[in-house]
């Protein structure tokens, strides 16, 4: 007698703790191998672009914090960006090194919430609960700035909203110093990590065409060895007058893909450090009457700021018909922005470009003959946060 | 291509009457073509050895509900190998069906289902034509012009069937559209000061 064996469906979430977020992942396993793997997304999709066409351009900055909400300012930055080409204004140099402070902060906010949780996911609970409280600290920077841990509302086409309180280029400073100790210790206990390595190592492999092919970005692609960062070969803001270095895998695997966070990270504090030497005191946002909101004493004084104020928080500033696609280098890939605008003053469309959406579609293949035990590694290691991928 | 003109004279001379127009503008190309050219022109950029676009960054649509052919699609390309960025696009009328990409670059799929489930347009030969952002059973393409901000539908628990139910959206207050466009465009001589800007744009 023949026993016919028939595959195993499984629904991995839409709440596991290992999926990062609300994630429906729908396997078929024959025996405990992965078959197949179909994500079914969108659960966290709240129509942010429908919502932007419906907002004035300064109204429209706040849904950016709520995409990838590990790395808010990243994201801010790519519209600020493609609004302030569209409108060929220019960005006072302080606010390019605070936006540049800002994104780095981020940066290493969304890494360490990656490496720590992709450790969480595979067995280790320590690196967990020290990297959060460094995350904590970046979040206190985040706050005393923008009044907000999380979403920040702080870039604006033109600069930023508000200067940099007293004392936290100096507090930054002095995290800047501690935190390279942080990461050698989250080193230490991972790096050589035995049972770390044998989760990590040649699971979820990348070949560099596959990573062309599958739009892969950011680590994704670097890690399997192809040295692409928006930061160097299309520079915005400051990073041209910045020293760092791009660090490249070898073999396209997760645990490459953590060396690398883990290298970004150290690059990131270095650019900090940088841009804390080098910026001076000076204006923050541009000087364009029509665009930047005047200083809330000003309003007392002239009718030319009141009436200023007035336009822009009522109708906002109108920006000419033109269409542009700019993109920033995120924690997690590439984020861009295309966006048409009509000569009003709200966005015609505003298309969002987030990393993390091709990043996911294409854990079939990544995990196709994988065992089961290999899904919540590659999905740590593709850096997914669902705010981003729903939109 | 070391510069975007050579390539933009390149693509020109390469695949002539199946670009419509070419237009370089903030440091990117934006190519127009047709709807049954742009398999061929995907191909070509991808493989060819002067433009090297590997990676297609994105596809999305673009609602114009004034228009005969209301639908624009736009294809963003990345070439690494020469760090250049490239629109391509095309209009198509209401229903019409689009050739899909997924052959060409895997990373088709998602970005047309997304087409798919936010403005109603098909791909020919997709391999999952599904709906991927909205619920299941969703109805509707919302990022249409002619769909309603609030929506159709709202999804609520219902104490008396103990279940999650879906009803026809009601607000407390009807959803207001602040117009704040001054009609007021200032004085003569301010008018024609902006009309000069508009000409020299």
């Amino acid at each position: 007698m023949t026993k016919k064996i028939k595959n195993l469906n499984l629904n991995f979430g839409p709440q596991h703790p290992a999926a990062h977020g609300v994630l429906r992942l729908i396997l078929e396993l024959d025996g405990e191998v992965v078959e197949k793997a179909d994500p079914h997304i969108g659960l966290l999709h709240r129509g942010t672009e429908k919502l932007i066409e419906n907002k004035t351009y300064m109204q429209a900055v706040p849904y950016f914090d709520r995409l990838d909400y590990v790395a808010p300012m990243n994201q801010e930055h790519a519209f600020a960006l493609a609004v302030e080409k569209i409108l060929k204004i220019d960005v006072p140099i302080r606010a390019q090194y605070i936006r540049v402070i800002f994104c780095e902060i981020g940066r290493i906010l969304s890494h360490i919430l990656n490496v720590t949780t992709q450790a969480l996911d595979v067995g280790a609970l320590t690196p967990s609960l020290w990297g959060f409280e460094e995350r904590e600290t970046l979040m206190t920077f985040y706050e005393r700035a923008s009044g907000s841990r999380l979403h920040a509302n702080y870039f604006r086409a033109g600069g930023v909203h508000q200067d940099l309180p007293k004392g936290l280029e100096e507090d930054i400073a002095k995290f800047c110093e501690t935190f390279p100790k942080i990461i050698n210790d989250l080193e230490s206990l991972l790096t050589d990590n035995r049972i770390f390595k044998q989760r990590n190592v040649d699971i979820g492999v990348v070949t560099k065409e596959d990573a062309l092919d599958y739009s892969f970005s950011g680590v994704m692609i670097r890690g399997s060895g192809v040295p692409w960062d928006l930061r160097k070969s299309q520079p915005y803001d400051c990073y041209e007058s910045l020293d760092f270095k791009i660090p490249v895998g070898k073999n396209g695997d997760c645990y490459d893909r953590y060396l690398c966070r883990i290298e970004e990270m150290k690059e990131s504090v270095s650019i900090i450090k940088q841009c804390l030497a080098k910026m001076e005191k000076g204006p923050i946002k541009s000087l364009d009457g029509k665009i930047s909101p005047p200083p809330k004493a000003e309003i007392k004084q002239s009718m030319e700021a009141l009436i200023h104020h007035f336009k822009l928080f009522t109708e906002g500033y109108r920006v000419p018909k033109d269409e542009i696609y700019t993109a920033v280098e995120a924690p997690k890939g590439e984020f861009g922005v295309y966006l048409i605008s009509d000569g009003s003053s709200k966005p015609y469309k505003c298309k969002i470009r987030a990393p993390g959406f091709s990043h996911l579609q294409s854990m079939d293949y990544l995990i196709k003959g994988h065992m089961l035990a290999d899904v919540p590694a590659v999905l740590g290691s593709l850096d997914i946060v669902f705010g981003e991928v729903d939109r | 291509m070391k510069s975007l003109e050579d390539l933009e004279k390149k693509i020109n001379s390469e695949l002539t009457t199946k670009i419509n127009n070419t237009e370089i503008k903030h440091n990117q190309i934006y190519i127009q073509t047709d709807k049954e050219d742009i398999i061929d022109v995907a191909i070509f950029l991808k493989t060819n050895q002067d433009t090297k676009f590997r990676q297609l960054i994105d596809i999305t649509v673009v609602d114009y509900p004034e228009q005969n052919q209301r639908f624009e699609v736009v294809y963003l390309f990345l070439s690494h190998e020469f760090n250049q960025r490239l629109i391509v696009k095309y209009s198509i009328a209401e229903n019409e069906v689009i050739p899909s990409l997924t052959s060409i670059f895997p990373s088709a799929n998602w970005m047309e289902r997304e087409i798919f489930d936010m403005y109603g347009v098909s791909f020919k030969d997709h391999p999952d034509l599904r709906r991927i952002l909205t619920d299941y059973g969703f109805e509707g393409h919302p990022l249409r012009k002619d769909f309603p901000l609030t929506g159709h539908s709202e999804v609520r628990y219902s104490e008396d069937q103990k279940k999650v139910i879906s009803e026809p959206v009601k607000l407390e207050q009807n959803y207001r559209n602040f117009d704040y466009e001054s009609p007021w465009e200032g004085t003569k001589y301010i008018k024609e000061e902006i009309e000069n800007n508009d000409k020299k744009n």
